[in-house]
């Protein structure tokens, strides 16, 4: 009862983001407990903020987690990434600036309630999905050539949208979602991203999305002939993508209140499509995970605040998280942990066939010695 | 039901195909209408001096945009030139638009190389064509007498500048978080060196961290945060642009550590960006070196020397200028600030 309890421990999705986590962990320990920290401090508005790596690590996974849900939903349904994730990120904020400052880029007010920038940047993003969704789903490209088009674009289209200029929004209040509200001391971004996973919770829960979604991932063909429309699923996903992608923006772009074309959320497509596969879950489709996902998201972002923490050299950096995350994704690759699994088991049925073989021996001694036994007796 | 679902994509895909279109059209227009009005005039129209421009795409970033827009207002018909701008990142791209310029005969070709190789047969064409190459910004590895001037912004110096400056402030000890651009790009190396041989040599000068933020802010302002989680001790924020400056001081104002004139820490950043000044003009920041984007004078009179036969110099570097939160005014922000 002991060992099935450790395999299903280990043989479960959550297991390996878990353990990379309690692994940077217990690093971090070692080298220096001061990781753990967690301080209450003043900001610069006079607010009471909370302060530490733990802190950092929830605050900055945030917007890469948002992401990991969408494009898991991507992954499970096309068996393929979507890659435009950044660029979406630029036009999506973009058209965020260009709704609150208007036509002028340092206006002294914003020219619309944040909520309207909002709406229409997730109108924005779930129309880049459905531009990527529509490729993959009915015209039958592979998703990444796809996305392809709109990950060349994005960026231009995003300078484009500002007539490249670079807006900076005036109201304070704007930079609430990517920093903290006054009183809270805790990342608005943490509460923005348990809303998005509730969401996805509730709607996993109570609608057919993720068994259909799994349904087409595995087999579209017998997806089909049991009634679920695979065009349909797939389209859904790349517009919910598209949709996590809106809600990402108006965090990066909170931030710093600004935005620069080039540079924002550059390569986060990498890091989003790596939380999926830390989480386990197949890259080529199908069943899928979502909280190993999230978590992978949590993984990647606390090996980022580890590396800036340790004084690693600017050249190294990118060479330690390759070696870190090639690791990471090896022990977490399905056919690996099946071999492992399989390595174990022959492990255990040596080892009961040594048992075996060492009772067989000492049965024999015994009737060896009665053997003895009898020919003393004669 | 499936029907309207599938008419509503099929639109918004016509939509987004035809959005894309048009843009490629209008591009294609303009194009076409500059090769027109070019074959219409293939001597120079009176007195005109015809310029074929090869920039970086104005999109890239601030100071090209600025860059673009410095050409735009000098290289006019009221100034005496015909100008024409080609834009490109890619250098074999820019190769065929030089190709072009040398089939229309242009007098001057003035080229912002995207890459330093790859240049010299095209040049070579030029030369033998008598067009006459101008570089401005970047430099290529070619041989100098295949054109007539570089003219280029020093990084070096940009570095020096701003780090005679710090060392001007006398702080008691410099405990500085170095926040690097692009590893291996010019505007990386310059601004990079001239801060590590002063700290090599000094011995109150220390480096608290050093990490590249890749010119970007949110990269910065984690690095700045994972110097605050660990609590050292730090007094100077030198980042290479002004984006990566600001997420810097994002970070210090989430901790409620203070900076700017008389404050704990000291920020500085690059490029001169206006809303940058403006920040030291409230005196948020310490101070800012510029990156000079407004070469197109520098040209001009390069050009005004070669038509009245002078010989100009090679190497031309520009004077660029470091501004301090202290002594900065209006009109620096409203002619400096890109």
């Amino acid at each position: 009862m002991n060992k099935s309890l450790i395999k299903k421990i280990t043989s479960n999705q959550l297991f390996i983001p878990i353990m990379a986590l309690l692994l940077l962990a217990v690093i971090n320990l070692i080298v220096d407990p001061g990781f753990f920290k967690v301080t209450l401090r003043t900001n610069n508005d006079g607010n009471p903020v909370l302060s530490g790596s733990l802190i950092t690590i929830l605050d900055y996974g945030s917007e890469l987690a948002i992401l990991a849900i969408g494009m898991t939903l991507v992954t499970a349904a096309s068996g393929g990434q979507d890659i435009s994730v950044g660029a979406t990120i630029a036009i999506a904020g973009s058209a965020m600036l260009r709704v609150l400052c208007g036509t002028n880029p340092r206006p002294d007010a914003i020219q619309a309630p944040i909520i309207v920038a909002f709406l229409v940047a997730c109108l924005v993003g779930m129309l880049c999905g459905a531009f990527n969704g529509a490729l993959v789903s009915i015209f039958k490209i592979q998703p990444m050539i796809a996305t392809l088009i709109l990950f060349t674009a994005g960026r231009p289209i995003a300078a484009w949208i500002n007539f490249n200029r670079l807006p900076i929004v005036p109201d304070p209040k704007f930079k609430y979602f990517g920093g903290f509200i006054p009183g809270i001391p805790i990342p608005t971004t943490v509460f923005i991203m348990l809303l998005c996973v509730l969401v996805i919770a509730l709607v996993l829960k109570f609608t057919n999305l993720g068994l259909y979604t799994q349904a087409v991932g595995i087999n579209e063909k017998s997806a089909r002939l049991n009634g679920i429309n695979p065009t349909f699923v797939k389209f859904l996903a790349f517009v919910i993508l598209g949709l996590c992608v809106a809600v990402a923006a108006l965090i990066k772009v909170s931030r710093i209140a600004t935005i620069n074309y080039n540079v924002i959320a550059k390569d986060i497509e990498m890091d989003a499509i790596l939380a999926v596969a830390l989480g386990g879950n197949a890259l080529s489709g199908g069943k899928f995970n979502m909280w190993a996902s999230v978590l992978g998201a949590y993984v990647i972002q606390a090996l980022t605040t580890t590396l800036y923490k340790f004084h690693i050299s600017s050249d190294a950096l990118a060479a330690y998280k390759a070696v870190v995350v090639i690791l990471l994704v090896f022990f977490s690759a399905p056919k690996v942990r099946e071999y492992v699994g399989d390595f174990f088991k022959k492990m255990k049925a040596k080892k009961k066939t040594a048992q075996l073989v060492a009772v067989g021996d000492s049965a024999a001694e015994v009737i060896s010695g009665e053997n003895e036994e009898v020919e003393e007796d004669n | 039901m499936k029907k309207v679902v599938a008419l509503i994509m099929a639109s918004v895909f016509a939509f987004s195909v035809v959005g894309c279109s048009k843009k490629e059209d209008k591009k294609e227009t303009t194009k076409s209408d500059e090769t027109k009005a070019e074959s219409q005039t293939p001597e120079k129209k009176d007195g005109l001096i015809k310029v074929g421009i090869i920039n970086n795409d104005p999109n890239e970033s601030g100071y090209r945009t600025a860059n673009d827009a410095d050409l735009k207002a000098m290289f006019t018909k009221e100034n005496g030139y015909d100008a024409s701008f080609n834009y490109s990142l890619k250098n074999d791209e820019q190769i065929q638009y030089a190709k072009t310029f040398i089939q229309d005969e242009v007098d001057y070709l003035l080229l912002s190389a995207a890459d330093t190789a790859g240049w010299d047969s095209v040049l070579q064409d030029a030369k033998a064509a008598g067009v006459k190459v101008i570089l401005f910004d970047r430099t290529i590895d070619a041989d100098p007498s295949l054109y007539e001037a570089s003219i280029v912004s020093d990084m070096n110096k940009e570095g020096q500048t701003a780090v005679d400056w710090l060392a001007s402030q006398n702080l008691p000890e410099y405990n500085v978080i170095h926040i690097q651009g692009v590893m291996g790009s010019a505007a990386q190396q310059g601004r990079s060196g001239a801060l590590d041989k002063k700290v090599a040599a000094e011995g109150n000068w220390k480096i608290v961290k050093q990490q590249t933020a890749e010119w970007n802010a949110e990269k910065a302002q984690q690095i700045v945060q994972s110097v605050i989680d660990s609590g050292e001790k730090f007094n100077v924020i030198y980042a290479e642009n002004d984006d990566m400056a600001k997420g810097a001081v994002a970070a210090l104002d989430a901790a409620g550590i203070s900076h700017g004139v008389g404050k704990d820490v000291v920020v500085m950043g690059f490029d001169c960006n206006k809303w940058a000044l403006e920040e030291l003009l409230k005196q948020n920041w310490n101070y800012d070196g510029q990156c000079n984007p407004f070469q197109a004078s520098y040209i001009d009179a390069i050009i005004k020397d070669l038509e009245a036969g002078k010989t100009p110099e090679k190497t031309i570097i520009m004077e660029e200028k470091g501004f301090d939160a202290a002594t900065i005014k209006q009109e620096d922000v409203d002619k400096y600030g890109i």
